[in-house]
This record gives structure tokens, C-alpha cells and sequence, in this order.
């Protein structure tokens, strides 16, 4: 035994070698943005010069990135990124919330209560995902208008719902369907209502797939600027419209040190999601279209 | 015609009514204006701010909405957001033919009552007032006036290559030609479609003349859009490429300022907001920066106007719209806004001492063309057309500009077609 | 599991089977489902059919109700831009989606083989996905242009003749995009992969070693097969995210130069907000929905007939 892998050991160590060669070159090439942002936002502006991307900071300072959260202009507010990092999370919470307990509910109903036509309510349901967002624009503002909700947190809230439960219904649904229906007859059968076996057979094995949903939502709507400019008043924008105000306010010398500083803080939420809980979210994502 | 002390007193005189009025019922409702603008730059949103304090010493709040990027864009994507829903801002940043447009659509409310009191009839110069006018009545209040038609220029860079400011389109591109054997970039740009369409008018009353300008840009005459002159302006704005850096597509007009302002590149054609880039840089006009009317358009005078559009609202906050457009002219605003943005003021009467020599000559050529004639609408910044032939204007524009093989010809015909298409 | 005395159960007997509590549990499925069967009736098609009508009509600045027929889909089809952009769409979702296949793929594969740091490397490879291109549109710009970013870089290492310039070449600026998207979701699509190899049943592979068959055979005429609704899924989210591509647009060419780099969706925008075309944006999106069906349909109908099946 022992022979064998001696004897494969020059060949095996090249193969190792040039595996582990190609796979540190991806993850530069995945890492060369953010590490350019994160390296930027640590440099004095003096230091911000063509070609130097890279370049380590010669006296790294944290000053872009007070200055970003607190500081920094757009218009006439000097407040930095910081009170609208608590707007989008004050969207953020309920809609992901909502969004996730409704698909849950859906996938549920789909899955173990099927009628007549309700395959055909999924598929159609469906299509809500694949609708470019710029598409609803105008209707949505008008209907937010209709419902009293246009320019409010509210209103933001429920387009996020709205265009969110396409998702959350197909990752629930797809994992739902894979979960054995003979509990959930027998439970039928002893008497068990509609939220009762819910709550006692599905929920307890449904954590894969609710961290599936709450991160992609998560991260779908945290990101969101398409929404959150059109429907949002002065008041209510969410942190991806600040740093687009902050990025494009144009004059004098650009401050690409504060500009990369709120980049990361608006990104920062979302990637620690992923660094904490990909795993799962991979995992859970997979669970349902993919058998051994 | 109105002497700026008369006037003055007029004005003194509304704000200490309106001060006292205020008195009685800021307390009863604090009336409150929203302003969706993308006035969002550093020296923008100070002179903005005057405003602000101007409306809140009367006692009206200010609700400040800016939203920045791509030149009003994302802003105007938010207006018409709101504007379906039933809730407009009780003002916006809108100009030119577009104005009318939201006027057509019987959303903008009149300030005729302000207008009259204010005589603003005699106060604005015709031109200007045409444009903030809807059906007979006013419907928004002019903040500024821009030049378009400038030509920018670090003196060491031009020293360095031993050439003057250039007079003609000729004598550009022998400058060009010297400044970039001395090791410079001749011209400073950015390749966006606005800053190509920018260029491109400003080639096109060079080598045209305003009465060309007009029947192309204005009147979208399909003969004059598809004659020589045209397709001889178009080969002529072509050529300014040569001028030009490779790494220029996308680049945002203040950072090709900043390449004149570092001394990396000699010279630059664009709207005098770009002082305010050059002041913001601590530079003074005529020392550390030059400023000429771009080569060839000395006699004429590319105007681009800032203007703040009323929306229709209820009453209360009516009282505080009125306000608003009667701040907007108040000297104090105009001078203020002005000598930040590097525009000249909406109103000629104001005493321009504290202005620099750009903005003093800019006034006196905005004068002497509105007189003379030569005084013709931006079609770059959306004073001359509506959005929709503007923008098949720009994808000419800005798709021949950066073609490697298509000809002027061709290009030509395009820009008839776009006219057509439009209509 | 004490499922067995449940408040709701149906009083003694089949008689009483019918009792309201009994009909209430058979429509409440329903009931739970109805609202959002509601939205989507309302915010889905209705928005849609709402777009279709707006696409008939003359519409400018907003929506009116003149109706021209199909003159702004003529008009669409005159228009040289929207040529250009559906090209791209075609161009840079193909590549897009191929890209990150292969891509996904091997890395995937690659990164099955016992790595130490396995966990950090996934990571590392799925982070792009968490970040929206308003974000990263900023660095993206910096890295792509010539003067500033890689190039420069690059250039600044000693190596002058250095060129990367797609970002200011219009016959290249659309490959920048590939480029940023790829970066964007093969990580993902890595992700789905590895996932589904150790799904895969380890008996396969021994059977198939001890058959003699070299490495790279198995991979290709096992294991890949194996990966089947791996793919599906894969393709599928792609080839929506290629459709839906627009910050990604905005944020590094903004459709430049020129509108060498213009997109659909870009297209769309453009012209339904900030040119005062709506009627003609409308066509243009019910052309982009069109697109979308032609995708969506063959996949919802093989996936709901794996289902029936499996």
C-alpha cells in the first residue's frame, strides 16, 4: 500500500500542485474587486493614484469610512450612508419575513394539499420571477397610489413582498415536494388540521430551506435600487440610493477612498450573510432538484 | 425696464409681508415644500442651501429629495414614479421643452399671482421667460443660465506648447496638433452621449452658423439635417477625435475637467459648470484658467436653463410653492447659486462685480446675442427638443462618433431619419 | 408524533364529514393560496397585459390612450439601436451562460478532490453573488479602464506593451460585460455543482474505476450526466439573470461607447423614463416578456413532467 503511493507521489504532487495553482487563481480572480475596494477605502485620498491599484495603503486610515457612515455630502444632507443602512433594514426585516412566511404556506398548500389546477397556479405563479423590474415601474406607482402607499415604507415593503413570494413559493414548493406525503396523510387521516400538520410535520424540517429563502431574499432586496429610487420619499431610501447619490455627486476631486468605504458598508451586510451561512444556502438550494 | 434698487424694494417689501403673515400662521400649519433636484455636487448643494435657509427665515419647511446620477436621470425616472402615483413633489428640477410637456399633461400648477407681483414680465429676458410658460402662465421659475458653448484651457499647458487660445476651429486643431507634440492631451472629454452631442453642437454652430444651428437642431428641418453642411460639420466633429485621449469613453465630464485642472490635458469644450470644478480646485479665471467662447461661435450663445417647475398641490402647500418661485429670483438666491454653479443669473438687472471675468463676459454675450440674434437652445441639454428626438439625435450622435467606419454621409442620413422617426 | 387529539378533528364518525370545520380544512389550502394567486393575477399579468395595451398607444412622457396599433412594434423594428441591443443580449447570454458552465464546472470538480481550505475557497468563489452591481459597478469601471485599472497595472509592472482596452473598443466593450457577469455568478453556478457531486452515490464511481476507466472519462461520462437537473437549474437561472442584466450595464458602460454595449433591458429603460417613450419601451418589453416565455415554458414543462414521472 504504502509503495503504491510513493510510487505516485511525483506525479500525484504535480497534479496537486497545478490543482492547487488553478484554484488560488480563481479565488484572485474573485477577490481582485473586492480587494481593490477594500484596500482603496484605507487609503488616504493622497495615496488614490493610476496604476496603483493594489498597492498596499503607506498609512491606512480609517477616516473614509467615518467619513462615509456619518460624513459624507449628497445635496444638502451631510449624514453619510449610516441613517440609510437602517432604512434598508427597517424594509429589509419585514419583507423578507413576510416574503418567506407566505412562500413557506404556498409550497406547502402545493405540495400536500394539491386540487385540480394547482400545478397550473404554480406554474403561473411562476412568472413572477422571470418579470424585469423595470417593466412594473409605472403600474406599480400607480397602484401604490391607488392603496395610499406611494413613497412609503409600506409601500416599498409590499413590492418586495409582491415580487419576492415567486421565489419563496418556488424554493419552498421544490422543497416541499420531496418531503414523504405519508406523514402528512396519515396525520390527515388522524384528524389533523391544515396548520396543524404544518406546523408539527413540515416546520421542523424545513431550516435548510428557510435560510435558502431568507438569504436569497435577503440579499435580492437589500440590493434592490430600482424600487427603492422610484418608490421611496427623501426619507426612506434605502443604502443603495445613497451610495448611488454618493458615488455620482460630482465635484472636485473625487473622494474614491470614502466612495469605496460606503461601497463596503453596503455591501457588508449581505457578505457576511454569505461568509456565515453559504454553506447552507447551497446546501438548502440543492436539497430539493438534486437526488443521490 | 426695472432698476435693481426698485426692485429691490419691491422685494423687501413682500418678504416682510410675507414674513408677517407667516408669523400669524407658521404655527397654525407649517406649510412645507418638497424639492426633487440633482443639484447634489459639493458647491450645488451649498448654494442650494441659501434656498433652504431663505424659505425656512420665512418660516416654510424644506423637504430637500436630491437624487443624483446621469444628468437628472435617475431623478426624473423618480418624478414620473411619483407623478403616476398621485403624489408629485411640489417642485422639480425640469427644464426646457419638457416643461411644456408636463404642462400638456395638466400637472403643473401656475404662479401668474407671484409673476405679476413680482413682474417677472419685465424682470426676464424674453427667451427665458418663453421657456418657464405653459398656455399664457408661468409654471416655473428660471434658476440660471448656463453657456454651453465654452472653451477651457490650462495656460502652462498651452505655454508649454507655445500656442495661443485658438479663435477658429482651424486654429483648434493646429493648437491640438502643438499641445500634443509638447506631450499633452490636446483635448479633455468624456465619451458619454450627452458630452459627445455637447461637442458635437457646438462644432456644428461653428462651422454652420446660428441660422444652420436653428433650421437643424430647433426647427429639425430634413433638408438642412441631410445637406453638406451637415455631413461637412459631422466630419469636422470627427476629426476632433484625434484630439482626444483613448481612454476617454464613459469617463464623467468633471474628471476630464480635472484632467485640464492637473495640467494633463490642455484644453476642454464644455458648459461653464465646468467652473464650478475649477473654482472648487481654489483656481482664479484668466490666471490659472482660461475661458473663451468655443473657436468659431464668438456671436452666439448656447443657452441651457436651469429651471424649478411647480407641481399642482393643495392649498396649504400652494402658500409655500408661491414662496419658493418668489425666493428663486430674490438676488440673494441668484447671486449665491450662481457664483457656485458658474452660471450667470436668470435675471439681467443683478450687479455681476462679485462674478469673474468668464461669467462677466458670459452675461454681457448673452445680452448682446439676445439682441442680435445668435442666442439659440441647447440641443445637448434638452433646451431645443423634446426628450424623444433628443435622444435619437444622441444615438446618431454618439454611434458615428465612436464608429470606426461609418461615414458622415451615412450619418447624415441617420440624423434625417431620427428627426422623422420622431415626429 | 401526538397528532392525535387535535382541537379541529372531525366530529365522531364519516357521517359528520361534512361539518363546517370539515369544509373549512378543504378550502383553506385554497384560501391560504388565494391572495397570492391574487397578486400575481394582478401584479404579473395584469402589469403585463397593462404593458401589452400601453405598447398599442402613442404614450410619450406617460401613459395615455391613444392607440396606434402596432406601429411602436414597426417602429421598433426600424430602429437600429434595438438591433444592436438584442444582438448583444444574444451574444453576451450566450457566452454568459457557457462561461459559467464550464467555468462552474471545473472549478466545482476541481475542487472536489480533497482540498484543504475547502470552505474558505467556496466562499471566496461565491461571494460575488451577495454583491448587486451598484455596488461593485464603481471598481469594476476602475479595474476595466485603461488608464486606471488593470492595464494601467499591468503597464506600471514594466510590461508597456501591455493591452487591455475592451472597455473603451466598441466591438469589444461587451465581452467587459461577460467578464463582470461571469465573475458575478459562476461561483454560484460552482456552488450547484459541488453540491450535486456529493449527491452523486460514491458506488458509481468505484464501479466505474474498478471497470479501468481513466479519470477524466469518468468525469465526462458519469458524472456529468449525473448533473443533468444540475444543469437545468443552472441554465435556467442564468439565462434570467442575462435577461434581467441591467445595473451590470448602468454601472460599467452605461451602453457605451457609443450604444455599442446596450441591452435590452437597458434599452427598455432608456427609453421608457428617460426619452419619453413609453409606447415604444412597452414594446420593447413585451418583446424582452417574449423572450423570457420562450425560456420559461420548455422549462416549467419538463420540470413538471419529471415531477409527474419522478
Amino acid at each position: 500500500m504504502d509503495n503504491v503511493i510513493r510510487r505516485r507521489t511525483f506525479g500525484a504532487r504535480l497534479g496537486r500542485a497545478l490543482l492547487y495553482a488553478v484554484l488560488l487563481l480563481a479565488a484572485l480572480f474573485y477577490l481582485l474587486p473586492l480587494a481593490v475596494m477594500l484596500v482603496t477605502s484605507l487609503k488616504p485620498l493622497a495615496e488614490i493614484t493610476p496604476g496603483t491599484l493594489l498597492s498596499l495603503p503607506q498609512e491606512p486610515t480609517l477616516g473614509p469610512w467615518t467619513k462615509a457612515w456619518g460624513e459624507a455630502c449628497t445635496g444638502m444632507r451631510c449624514e453619510g450612508v449610516g441613517v440609510y443602512f437602517f432604512n434598508s433594514i427597517a424594509i429589509v426585516v419585514p419583507a423578507v419575513l413576510i416574503s418567506t412566511i407566505i412562500g413557506a404556506l404556498n409550497g406547502y398548500a402545493l405540495t400536500k394539499w394539491r386540487f385540480k389546477g394547482s400545478e397550473l397556479l404554480f406554474a403561473l405563479m411562476l412568472f413572477g420571477c422571470f418579470i424585469p423590474f423595470q417593466v412594473v415601474l409605472l403600474p406599480m406607482a400607480q397602484t401604490l397610489g391607488w392603496l395610499g402607499l406611494s413613497s412609503s415604507r409600506a409601500g416599498l415593503i409590499l413590492v418586495h413582498v409582491v415580487f419576492g413570494i415567486a421565489f419563496t413559493t418556488l424554493f419552498f414548493r421544490n422543497f416541499y415536494v420531496a418531503v414523504p406525503t405519508e406523514l402528512v396523510s396519515a396525520a390527515k387521516l388522524d384528524g389533523a388540521g391544515f396548520f396543524r400538520i404544518f406546523w408539527r410535520i413540515l416546520l421542523p424540517v424545513s431550516a435548510p430551506i428557510i435560510v435558502v429563502s431568507v438569504i436569497w431574499q435577503f440579499t435580492q432586496i437589500w440590493n434592490d435600487f430600482l424600487f427603492g429610487v422610484a418608490f421611496s420619499a427623501h426619507d426612506t431610501q434605502p443604502v443603495t440610493v445613497a451610495l448611488n447619490n454618493l458615488v455620482n455627486t460630482s465635484t472636485g476631486a473625487r473622494e474614491y477612498n470614502v466612495d469605496m468605504a460606503a461601497a463596503m458598508i453596503a455591501a457588508l451586510p449581505t457578505l457576511i450573510v454569505y461568509v456565515l451561512a453559504g454553506k447552507y444556502f447551497v446546501r438548502g438550494l440543492t436539497a430539493g432538484s438534486v437526488k443521490g | 425696464m426695472y432698476t435693481f434698487k426698485t426692485s429691490f424694494q419691491k422685494t423687501a417689501l413682500v418678504v416682510a409681508t410675507a414674513a408677517a403673515t407667516s408669523l400669524t400662521f407658521a404655527s397654525a400649519h407649517a406649510a412645507e415644500v418638497e424639492v426633487l433636484h440633482w443639484w447634489t455636487s459639493g458647491g450645488e448643494a451649498r448654494a442650494a442651501n441659501v434656498l433652504k435657509e431663505l424659505m425656512e427665515a420665512e418660516g416654510y419647511g424644506w423637504q430637500d429629495f436630491a437624487v443624483a446620477g446621469g444628468g437628472g436621470e435617475t431623478a426624473m425616472t423618480v418624478l414620473k414614479s411619483r407623478a403616476m402615483s398621485g403624489n408629485p413633489p411640489s417642485a422639480a428640477q425640469i427644464k426646457g421643452p419638457e416643461i411644456q410637456e408636463w404642462g400638456e399633461l395638466g400637472l403643473l400648477g401656475e404662479l401668474d399671482e407671484v409673476a405679476d407681483a413680482e413682474g417677472w414680465d419685465e424682470l426676464l429676458p424674453p427667451t427665458v421667460a418663453e421657456v418657464m410658460r405653459h398656455d399664457g402662465s408661468y409654471v416655473a421659475v428660471p434658476v440660471n443660465v448656463h453657456r454651453v458653448n465654452w472653451l477651457w484651457a490650462n495656460p502652462e499647458v498651452l505655454e508649454a506648447a507655445g500656442v495661443e487660445m485658438p479663435t477658429t476651429l482651424d486654429e483648434l486643431f493646429t493648437a491640438g496638433e502643438a499641445i500634443r507634440e509638447a506631450g499633452y492631451v490636446p483635448l479633455a472629454h468624456g465619451g458619454q452621449a450627452w458630452q459627445d452631442a455637447t461637442v458635437f453642437e457646438t462644432v456644428l454652430l461653428a462651422t454652420g452658423g446660428t441660422e444652420f444651428y436653428q433650421q437643424t437642431m430647433v426647427e429639425l428641418d430634413e433638408q438642412a439635417l441631410g445637406s453638406e453642411q451637415m455631413i461637412e460639420a459631422l466630419e469636422t466633429f470627427k476629426r476632433l477625435r484625434e484630439l482626444m485621449d483613448d481612454d476617454m469613453p464613459g469617463r464623467d465630464w468633471n474628471i476630464a475637467t480635472s484632467m485640464v485642472i492637473n495640467g494633463d490635458a490642455g484644453m476642454q469644450l464644455m458648459g461653464d459648470w465646468a467652473k464650478g470644478e475649477f473654482t472648487a480646485a481654489g483656481l482664479t479665471a484668466g490666471e490659472d484658467y482660461l475661458c473663451a467662447a468655443a473657436p468659431g461661435t464668438q456671436d452666439a450663445f448656447t443657452f441651457n436653463i436651469d429651471s424649478l417647475a411647480m407641481f399642482r398641490v393643495e392649498d396649504g402647500e400652494r402658500e409655500a410653492q408661491q414662496a419658493l418661485a418668489r425666493l428663486v429670483l430674490e438676488p440673494t438666491f441668484q447671486e449665491a447659486f450662481n457664483l457656485a454653479k458658474g452660471s450667470i443669473p436668470a435675471r439681467p438687472d443683478l450687479d455681476m462685480s462679485e462674478f469673474d471675468q468668464c461669467a462677466q463676459q458670459s452675461m454681457q454675450d448673452f445680452q448682446r446675442t439676445a439682441e442680435e440674434g445668435g442666442l439659440v437652445p441647447s440641443m445637448a441639454h434638452g433646451m431645443a427638443v423634446r426628450a424623444d428626438v433628443q435622444g435619437a439625435i444622441f444615438d446618431v450622435v454618439t454611434n458615428y462618433f465612436n464608429s470606426r467606419d461609418m461615414a458622415a454621409e451615412e450619418a447624415a442620413r441617420r440624423m434625417v431619419n431620427a428627426a422623422q422617426a420622431a415626429l | 408524533m401526538s397528532l392525535s387529539t387535535p382541537a379541529v378533528r372531525p366530529a365522531a364518525g364519516p357521517g359528520a364529514r361534512r361539518s363546517h370545520a370539515g369544509l373549512l380544512q378543504a378550502w383553506l389550502p385554497k384560501l391560504v393560496l388565494a391572495p397570492s394567486a391574487a397578486i400575481s393575477l394582478f401584479f404579473v399579468y395584469g402589469f403585463m397585459l397593462w404593458t401589452f395595451i400601453l405598447s398599442l398607444t402613442s404614450s410619450r412622457m406617460l401613459p395615455s390612450y391613444d392607440f396606434v396599433g402596432f406601429a411602436q412594434y414597426a417602429r421598433l423594428m426600424a430602429n437600429d439601436r434595438w438591433w444592436v441591443a438584442s444582438t448583444n443580449l444574444v451574444v453576451f447570454g450566450g457566452m454568459f451562460v457557457a462561461i459559467c458552465l464550464a467555468l462552474g464546472l471545473v472549478l466545482a470538480i476541481l475542487l472536489d478532490q480533497r482540498i484543504r481550505q475547502e470552505g474558505a475557497l467556496r466562499t471566496i468563489y461565491l461571494y460575488p453573488m451577495a454583491l448587486s452591481f451598484i455596488v461593485t459597478g464603481v471598481v469594476w469601471k476602475w479595474l476595466l479602464n485603461p488608464g486606471l485599472g488593470i492595464q494601467a497595472m499591468v503597464r506600471g509592472w514594466g510590461f508597456e506593451n501591455f493591452r487591455f482596452d475592451w472597455l473603451v473598443d466598441p466591438d469589444m466593450a461587451v465581452y467587459t460585460l461577460v467578464i463582470a457577469a461571469v465573475w458575478q455568478a459562476s461561483g454560484f453556478v460552482m456552488a450547484l455543482f459541488l453540491a450535486g457531486l456529493r449527491g452523486i452515490d460514491d458506488s458509481i464511481l468505484k464501479a466505474a474505476q474498478l471497470d479501468g476507466a481513466s479519470l477524466p472519462r469518468i468525469y465526462w461520462r458519469v458524472v456529468v450526466p449525473c448533473l443533468r437537473p444540475v444543469v437545468f437549474s443552472a441554465v435556467m437561472i442564468l439565462s434570467h439573470i442575462a435577461i434581467k442584466s441591467f445595473d451590470l450595464v448602468v454601472a460599467l458602460t452605461n451602453g457605451g461607447p457609443g450604444y455599442a454595449s446596450d441591452l435590452p433591458a437597458t434599452f427598455m429603460y432608456a427609453h421608457a423614463f428617460t426619452r419619453a417613450q413609453i409606447g415604444l419601451g412597452s414594446a420593447s418589453a413585451m418583446l424582452m416578456l417574449g423572450g423570457v416565455l420562450a425560456i420559461l415554458i420548455p422549462y416549467l414543462y419538463s420540470e413538471l413532467r419529471n415531477r409527474r414521472h419522478g
